[in-house]
């Protein structure tokens, strides 16, 4: 074990999206992930990348258009508040089917809100945030050595299906050190000659753009491409982790920092009797819905553990067809919920 | 060539070899024609066509790129200085060019539009000054004059409530990084030429890495304004030149 | 084995880093661990602690409500923190600059004069060794000395690495005064 790293998880996302080849870094000041900017400002020069600490968080999604228009693999990380800004670029890299990987270390919200770790961005991250039918690929990692992996797989998922994804994690983790081992280059390389930004020689021009004025000709053509684009996603790329879910009467359900939670509290039930497994999603979008139905099948009741007001709840309801009872374990405003907590309400299921 | 009788024909002008052989949405009298034309002139004389990337600003100029063979990038509102970045990070060697109206450039992007320069950023900035938001029909622009009607100013630009013009060639010009800032205007055919003079500046500044450049092009909105075309091009010299004074602020391109 | 700890102290005593070399440690030793800092409004002087996890099985929340060990830096981290320890859990503190004992009954008190025993062998910088040697010294299970000398390196940064001579000293300090203690 010695032979591990302990690394904060925001530096962590930097030292991947380095390992996964990105260059370009746009990023602007936000607690709790100022790590991430501070480690690209120090690390990207000496990689030869590019890092530039933009006027706002409006600005930077946009210098993130732009370098992703121009072909480059490219990533901004910010915080709730910064994430809401950034949502008008969000939309239009993917109505210009643009690859970009976007980090959103949640904290308290709505509003200025605090700097505490929070999952109050569930709705934000995976229902829209952005005017018009697109989608996110979101990934929600809950371990350092997770936020390492799954930032590299991030970047392939982004280039192969020229769409936008999101790291949604929260303060904690991203603040949270951690023995990691740091992957490698995933190798994979993708062709975006037939479309990127790179002056017209030898062929005709390359227009990256989202205003399609003719309903029918355009914009509807480019919206049901999109639309087969996040039904092949749903097809190939759903990920999602269970723990002793076979046997299981109660199943537990969080994601990132919340799964940890879940997991912590089927070993404690499982010492004390009560047969508790987990399940935990790792893309939020697409959600696992079908894995979930399958893992909950039988089961005596449903316990969502989340770090907001039960925003992922709705998913649950719509995977199981509302079949089975779900309760909630949640805290708001930058609070965790307690172990403990989860372990005493699995218990009144028994009493 | 045999015959000396002949008359000998001239060609005096012709369309860019860097434009595309089709007609412009503008409206009769617009200036944006006429600064596509002279943009393109110089990307034919500078030879960087097949080198350069146009960011196109939400306005009337939404669809530029349409018009040159060359590689063409939208920016949302306001936000073209921040794109234009994000292409020049990647492509340092690329000629990048970030188009814009003033609704664009000094209203929800002004932001943008100052740090972009601020920073120094080697791209060129053309902005067109119109003194109205073109493309919505005509509402108050940070350009429009005091007085001004428009159609969210239907009594004039009241500066007590609505505040002057914003002057961008002389908030720029506070600034230390920029290398080229100029003032033109294509009201008559003297001013067309010195603003593709200035264009031409501006882009060779960029060839030869010496940092951002801006132009600021007076153009006409007869339609918005209510006029004909040729009144116009009078209502431009008589009323926008004297709030927005034509000349060089800054040419460091030289030194 | 799980052991839940929190280190609090003001800005600039170690408090974090002493966390981190806990967890370095531990690390070394084949144990899971997590760390994690309070972070905010970055302030000198202001309150800085951080929660410590180490253990044999996976680690639900990096994050301790209710600490197994509490270690405390300074007077107003003491009277804090206190209250959030867990019945028949440790307290070691910083009995150079809290003057309070504690009331509870139901811990284990141990003070550690740190600063005193830093600043005699040469420094109260290294007054966060003294208290890590001291929570080697009574729960070995969470790292030893020598696991935390062998890992002084990779949490010092470069600049204060020949003070690491002076860390060694008093980390083995930290441990001695604790296990004298423990002798009487």
């Amino acid at each position: 074990m010695s032979d591990k790293l302990l690394m904060k998880g925001n530096e962590v996302i930097g030292e991947a999206a380095i390992i996964a080849g990105c260059r370009h870094y746009f990023g602007y000041p936000i607690t709790p992930q100022n790590e991430i900017p501070a480690y690209m400002a120090a690390r990207m020069p000496e990689v030869g990348g590019v890092f530039v600490q933009a006027e706002s968080e409006v600005a930077a999604i946009n210098m993130v258009l732009g370098a992703a228009a121009a072909g480059a693999r490219v990533m901004t990380s910010s915080s709730s508040p910064g994430i809401s800004l950034k949502q008008e670029g969000i939309s239009y890299l993917s109505a210009c089917e643009l690859p970009a990987v976007i980090v959103n270390m949640m904290r308290g919200g709505p509003g200025l809100g605090n700097i505490a770790g929070a999952q109050g961005d569930y709705f934000q991250a995976t229902k829209g945030g952005g005017h018009g039918d697109y989608r996110l690929i979101v990934l929600a990692p809950a371990t350092v050595q997770e936020m390492a992996d799954y930032t590299v797989q991030a970047f392939d998922l982004a280039d192969k299906y020229r769409t936008v994804v999101m790291i949604l994690g929260d303060g904690h983790i991203g603040q949270m050190s951690e023995p990691l081992v740091l992957p490698k280059p995933t190798g994979k390389t993708f062709d975006k000659s037939a479309w990127s930004l790179t002056g017209a020689k030898g062929r005709d021009q390359h227009i990256v753009r989202s205003l399609l004025l003719y309903p029918e000709d355009e914009l509807e053509k480019l919206n049901i491409r999109l639309q087969e684009k996040y039904k092949l996603i749903t097809k190939n790329e759903i990920l999602y982790k269970t723990y002793m879910t076979d046997d299981a009467d109660y199943l537990l359900i969080g994601f990132g920092m919340c799964s940890r939670l879940a997991r912590g509290a089927c070993d404690v039930l499982r010492k004390k009797g009560l047969k508790a497994g987990m399940f935990r999603p790792v893309t939020l979008w697409p959600f696992p819905s079908a894995e979930l139905a399958k893992a909950a099948a039988g089961k005596k009741k449903i316990l969502v553990i989340e770090m907001n007001a039960g925003q992922m709840i709705e998913d649950v309801n719509l995977a199981i067809g509302c079949s089975i009872p779900v309760d909630f374990v949640g805290r708001m405003g930058g609070m965790v919920p307690e172990l403990e907590t989860i372990v005493e309400r699995v218990e009144t299921y028994v009493k | 060539m045999s015959s000396n009788t002949r008359i000998k024909e001239q060609l005096i002008m012709k369309r860019p070899d860097s434009m595309f052989e089709m007609k412009n949405h503008y409206c009769p009298g617009c200036g944006h024609g006429i600064i596509h034309n002279m943009l393109g002139e110089c990307i034919d004389e500078l030879g960087v066509q097949e080198n350069t990337i146009l960011v196109a600003p939400v306005g009337c100029a939404v669809m530029a790129f349409l018009y040159f063979k060359m590689d063409g990038c939208e920016a949302p509102h306001g936000r073209v200085p921040a794109v234009a970045t994000g292409i020049k990070r990647v492509h340092p060697d690329k000629i990048v060019l970030a188009y814009q109206g003033d609704g664009d450039l000094l209203a929800i992007g002004m932001a943008e539009t100052i740090h972009a320069a601020n920073r120094g950023e080697n791209i060129t900035v053309i902005f067109v000054n119109n003194a109205n938001y073109g493309m919505t029909g005509g509402q108050m622009a940070p350009t429009t004059l005091p007085g001004q009607r428009t159609k969210t100013t239907p009594k004039g630009r009241n500066t007590s409530t609505e505040g002057f013009p914003i002057k961008a060639c002389e908030l720029i010009n506070t600034l230390e990084a920029p290398v080229f800032i100029e003032r033109c205007s294509v009201h008559n055919v003297p001013n067309i030429r010195k603003t593709k003079r200035a264009l031409k500046k501006a882009l060779e500044n960029q060839i030869e890495k010496r940092g951002y450049s801006f132009v600021e092009v007076l153009s006409m909105c007869p339609t918005n304004w209510g006029m004909q075309p040729v009144d116009g091009t009078k209502w431009l010299e008589e009323s926008m030149i004297p709030a927005f004074p034509l000349g060089n602020f800054r040419d460091r391109g030289a030194e | 084995m799980t052991e839940r700890i929190f280190i609090a102290g003001f800005g600039g005593q170690g408090a974090i880093l002493a966390g981190k070399l806990i967890c370095l440690a531990a690390m070394h030793e084949g144990k899971n661990i997590s760390h994690i800092p309070s972070y905010g409004v970055e302030m000198r002087g202001g309150a800085a602690n951080c929660s410590v996890v180490v253990s044999d099985e996976d680690i639900p929340s990096p994050l301790v409500f209710k600490p197994d060990v509490l270690v405390t830096l300074n007077e107003q981290s003491l009277s804090k923190f206190i209250d959030r320890l867990r019945p028949d859990g440790l307290l070691v503190y910083n009995s150079s600059l809290i003057h309070t004992t504690p009331s509870r009954k139901d811990i284990t008190v141990v003070a550690v004069d740190a600063n005193d025993i830093a600043e005699g062998l040469g420094s109260s910088r290294a007054a966060n060794m003294v208290l890590i040697g001291a929570v080697a010294g009574l729960k070995p299970e969470i790292a030893s000395v020598e696991s935390v000398i062998s890992e002084l390196g990779k949490a010092v940064s470069t600049r204060n690495l020949e003070l690491n001579e002076l860390n060694k000293k008093a980390l083995f300090a930290g441990k001695e005064a604790v296990l004298t203690k423990a002798k009487k």
